[in-house]
């Protein structure tokens, strides 16, 4: 089994109109046996930005420290808020610099830059980079995410719209995962501010 | 590429249980490598401090190496800080630890903490051989964990007494003897609550 697929996920971030949404499923295993099912995988960095992070469980819970580490540097010094472009292109930097010795992740970012416009990006372990305007997906049933947000997906969709269609695209899809699922979070960010729901989906 | 990974033991029974106001953890006894046991006595549980228990699977040498480490930082921070380090943070700073030390030298250890503090009461966190860290209510390592996982989830509820608790274990211990094909036939068993640490008899 490929060391990215050891503690199972799910990732979806989507754009809406003038909003953005992150979901995540909350299962941690160990291969196949399931251990908890309230690990967390979507961290906020700051009001308008939020990074959710699939992959080996070790360093899922490393770089999202890191990243805050990071953070919490540039505000101090800088004294404003990181974008979500130089914070995407930070994240890069960081994977990449362990090139030869990765963190096995894919993180995933969504936020509102400064004019209140969602980005997404998406990267893969060592740090290539891929910044959409719909959505973007990681985990380990990324077939099943991408013919869900696919199918499902309308651009300009209102935060409550865009809730249901990620949360529906993220149950879907992890229903036919055996190594995600087991509980699911989803976040919507707007200029308004943030809303973080629990979904009820199958516990199996 | 699959013969180059170390080789996890999985041979060594760790399992504990949240209850009302205490963690209740118990190990099997057995010290042994390939087919050869070396003791039948071996405590793998390790009493941090008077509020904390500490759990190993694996080697002794990582096991001991990491758990000597652990307590004199702890003892280290008391001394600096006149404070005691919680249950949160000490699972933290074991996570970190374990976390740095992966891609150095890796510790080849599974970890139950489970501890008792006055504000949060009692906790049980869960660290897996990669530093993965989960707070739970009841956690196994080890290949035991695939038997007992399901009697956990069938009998463990909210608020457990003492003797409940000892009941849960003593129906885990059943099933280990009747469906795992290692004979474990030791188990120690300890708990942590406000008054400290104390030995149970199975």
């Amino acid at each position: 089994m490929s060391i990215l697929q050891y503690n199972g996920g799910a990732i979806i971030a989507m754009t809406g109109k003038d909003c953005v949404a992150i979901a995540s499923d909350t299962r941690l295993g160990l291969q196949q046996q399931t251990v908890a099912c309230d690990f967390q995988k979507g961290f906020k960095m700051n009001d308008k930005l939020y990074m959710g992070v699939t992959g080996l469980a070790t360093d899922v819970m490393t770089l999202s420290q890191l990243l805050k580490f990071r953070m919490n540097l540039y505000k101090l010094r800088e004294d404003r808020e990181m974008k979500p472009a130089v914070f995407s292109a930070l994240l890069t930097s960081i994977l990449y610099e362990k090139r030869f010795g990765p963190y096995f992740t894919e993180p995933v970012v969504a936020g509102l830059d400064e004019n209140n416009q969602p980005f997404l990006s998406a990267m893969d372990l060592i740090g290539a980079p891929v910044s959409t305007s719909d959505f973007v997906v990681a985990g380990t049933c990324t077939p099943n995410l991408y013919g869900m947000c696919e199918t499902m997906y309308r651009p300009d969709m209102s935060p409550d719209e865009l809730f249901e269609t990620i949360s529906q695209c993220l149950l879907a899809s992890c229903d036919r995962d055996a190594l995600s699922g087991w509980g699911a979070v989803v976040t919507v960010i707007t200029p308004e501010g943030v809303t973080t729901r629990k979904l009820k989906g199958r516990m199996d | 590429e699959n013969s180059k990974r170390a080789i996890i033991q999985k041979m060594d029974t760790i399992l504990a249980l949240k209850g009302d106001g205490f963690v209740m953890m118990a190990a099997d006894c057995s010290s042994a490598r390939s087919i050869l046991v070396f003791s039948q006595t071996q405590d793998k549980i390790k009493v941090l401090d008077d509020s904390k228990l500490l759990g190993q699977s694996g080697p002794q040498c990582d096991t001991a190496n990491f758990s000597e480490y652990i307590q004199k930082n702890m003892t280290l921070y008391e001394l600096n800080n006149n404070m005691k380090l919680s249950t949160h943070a000490t699972a933290h700073y074991m996570r970190r630890e374990l976390a740095t030390a992966l891609r150095k030298g890796p510790y080849q250890t599974n970890i139950l903490l489970g501890g008792y503090d006055e504000k949060a009461g009692e906790s049980l966190y869960f660290i897996d051989v990669y530093s993965a860290l989960v707070k739970v209510n009841f956690g196994v390592h080890g290949h035991a964990s695939n038997f007992l996982l399901s009697v956990f989830d069938r009998e463990w509820k909210e608020g457990l007494s003492v003797d409940q608790a000892l009941d849960v274990v003593r129906k885990c211990v059943a099933e280990l003897r009747t469906r795992f094909l290692i004979a474990q036939p030791n188990f120690i068993i300890k708990v942590v609550d406000a008054n400290g640490v104390r030995l149970v008899e199975l």
